[in-house]
């Protein structure tokens, strides 16, 4: 194992504790807070892998805007302490589903890319640089970008009309 | 030179917590906080495989994946505290006007 290899089960293990914890805890703002550590942690995953401007998009958009915006759902919902009140009764089942779910996919990873024969990422010096990202992005991925932009001003309108408060007479 | 099964376990691992969170919560602000999850774990994938192969598509993926989580968070949100004002709780297992 490299050095490189090390920094990443560090950040991986922190990362798995952290989202396991969030599935677990009985608080909802510890919740969020165990999402900021995960979030993180994947992005500084993405910095290992030499992908740069997804990881500082990482960082700016998901830890920056997104786990605020939860913050501000748990502010304007009531959130009650304590595991009745936030696990359903299907727990136990959703245990056995996600062990399964880990490891179907361990088998299917060792089955396809097998420890043993060290298929490794090299990635290339700025090969994820924002220059780089974005020559591609606009260069094959012009009309897609237009979508989103445009998907992301519906939700916008979208969310402004759902939550805006109904002042029309009944 | 990181191995590539390390990536792949990372971010199965991201997935199984996600399944299990959906499936186990009540509380509809943590089920999209695990529903993020599974998306993070996919964004993993997505990210190691284009620098495995030299191809910065996955990573553009990876983006267009998050924009449009962004977008589903804000509209989740929405929905969620509509909900909590129309009927003073988010919990999804009460909510089923719509169940057969």
């Amino acid at each position: 194992m490299t050095a490189q290899e090390w920094v990443f089960v560090v950040l991986a293990a922190i990362g798995a504790l952290a989202a396991f914890r969030l599935v677990t805890t009985t608080n909802v703002v510890h919740g969020a807070l165990y999402l900021v550590v995960t979030l993180a942690m994947v992005g500084g995953a993405y910095l290992l892998l030499a992908a740069e401007f997804v990881a500082w998009v990482q960082v700016l958009i998901y830890v920056g805007a997104i786990v605020i915006l939860f913050l501000f759902g748990l502010m304007l919902t009531k959130a009650p302490i304590g595991r009745a009140a936030l696990d359903n009764q299907q727990r136990g089942v959703a245990f056995v589903i996600g062990v399964l779910m880990l490891g179907g996919l361990v088998y299917l990873i060792q089955a396809a890319f097998p420890w043993d024969a060290g298929e490794r990422i090299a990635p290339v010096a700025g090969s994820g640089s924002t220059g780089a990202v974005g020559e591609s992005l606009f260069r094959g991925y012009v009309l897609p970008f237009e979508a989103v932009s445009f998907l992301l001003l519906a939700a916008l309108i979208g969310a402004i009309v759902l939550s805006r408060k109904d002042d029309r007479p009944r | 030179m990181i191995r590539l099964p390390l990536a792949l376990f990372f971010s199965a691992i991201l997935f199984s917590a996600g399944v299990y969170g959906v499936l186990a919560r009540r509380n509809a602000v943590l089920v999209l906080m695990s529903i993020e999850l599974m998306l993070n774990a996919v964004n993993v994938n997505l990210v190691a495989f284009a620098q495995r192969l030299r191809d910065l598509n996955g990573q553009i993926f990876a983006l267009f994946v998050i924009a449009v989580a962004a977008a589903e968070v804000g509209i989740g949100l929405a929905i969620v505290i509509l909900i909590y004002r129309n009927r003073e709780t988010i919990n999804v297992d009460e909510v089923n006007l719509l169940k057969w």
